[in-house]
């Protein structure tokens, strides 16, 4: 243990720091955007048009850069899982072990949760919740994502002066305009539909596997006369199967959202190095939100199948 | 006046869901200090727990969005 003062170790720190500040004035980076609903890319069958905040479009179909990302993130998993099994082998190896190593550990999760009998059941929905999820989460660290896209005017306050980089080809500037970027690409889950979706195909599932396992007394859990008080518990549950639904979503798109601005805003105040624990912060939030949503989701069916009569 | 509105909304709204959330690691580390043996099945059933607290902040966010946004 020598002294953590030497000349040497002041001379590292110094250096950092004046990369760190300096490169915010070498190479200012401007802060894009930032727009809650997705953003139309192009139109199937009608005209992309400069529209109030960003681009519209005049009839047909908006086609938006979410549901770009989202083909790619089918097309990632496609990819990955196409290459894992295609030539199967009895001992796996490389890419088929680590998906089956993937896949084991979760089916075994979910036997722990939901028990042996239900596990089969549970299972495809939960698995390709989660492996969806934390692809289309990790899509968020992949350069180029929502940083190309197409220039347009930002009609209001805000936006940023534009300036050619190849013939054809513009960049935006750290400098007053009004001039903003709409992305090709956007994180899948920072749109509000992709969990919304997911949420509510959860959830209605959920009450099928209820149905399934206990028939109509299912429903006894919501609408019960025995007594004053099961009937207010039955209003409570119904009011919580749909507060499921919000939290469920929101909570996927709060998150994935949020780290979205934090990947924004840690190069627009300083470029170089801080962002980088906030990448790696990302990376950890996809994985862990990804597991919460199937896990959650393996938890609510497990719920749904016991019945309320015998505990 | 919308933008102290919804920082007031998520800035409020997330003081309880902290209180929970360390509450919830608090008992989950004390249980595995405790039993190292069942550390993997306490820290899946925390991180349940977080995300159950954590609802409530994203009820805060929702309505920060919404005064911020819409």
């Amino acid at each position: 243990m020598g002294n953590v003062f030497r000349p040497k170790v002041i001379g590292v720190v110094l250096l950092v720091l004046l990369v760190m500040v300096g490169s915010a004035f070498v190479i200012p980076v401007p802060l894009p955007a930032i727009i809650l609903p997705a953003e139309p890319i192009f139109c199937i069958g009608g005209q992309l048009v400069e529209g109030k905040k960003g681009l519209a479009c005049e009839g047909g179909f908006p086609f938006t850069n979410s549901m770009l990302a989202t083909l790619m993130v089918d097309l990632t998993l496609l990819v990955i899982f196409v290459t894992a099994l295609r030539n199967m082998e009895l001992v796996p190896r490389g890419l088929q072990n680590a998906v089956e190593a993937l896949i084991e550990f979760f089916y075994g999760f979910t036997e722990d949760v939901a028990g042996k009998e239900n596990a089969p059941r549970f299972f495809p929905l939960v698995m390709t919740i989660f492996i969806f999820t934390l692809v289309a989460n990790w899509w968020e660290l992949v350069p180029g994502i929502e940083s190309v896209g197409w220039i347009t005017k930002a009609h209001g306050e805000g936006g940023w002066a534009k300036r050619e980089l190849l013939p054809g080809f513009y960049t935006l500037v750290r400098e007053p305009g009004e001039y903003i970027l709409v992305p090709w690409l956007r994180t899948a889950t920072t749109d509000l539909n992709v969990p919304l979706s997911m949420a509510l195909v959860t959830m209605v599932y959920v009450q099928i596997s209820g149905v399934r396992a206990l028939g109509l007394a299912y429903f006894k859990r919501f609408i019960n006369f025995n007594s004053f008080m099961d009937f207010m518990v039955g209003i409570l549950e119904i009011i919580s199967e749909f507060a499921k639904i919000i939290s469920f979503s929101f909570r996927l798109f709060g998150n994935l959202f949020a780290g979205t601005v934090l990947l924004f805003v840690m190069p627009y105040l300083v470029p170089l190095l801080v962002p980088l624990p906030f990448f790696a912060l990302e990376v950890f939030v996809g994985l862990i939100q990804a597991f919460v949503f199937a896990a959650l989701a393996l938890v609510f069916l497990s719920i749904a199948v016991i019945s309320h009569d015998h505990h | 006046m919308e933008n102290l509105a919804s920082g007031l909304a998520i800035g409020l709204g997330a003081i309880g869901p902290g209180i929970g959330v360390g509450l919830v690691v608090l008992g989950a580390l004390q249980g595995m200090a405790r039993n190292p043996e069942a550390a993997g099945e306490i820290r899946t059933n925390m991180i349940l727990g977080i995300a159950f607290a954590e609802a409530i902040a994203i009820y805060a966010l929702v309505i920060a969005l919404l005064l911020l946004f819409v």
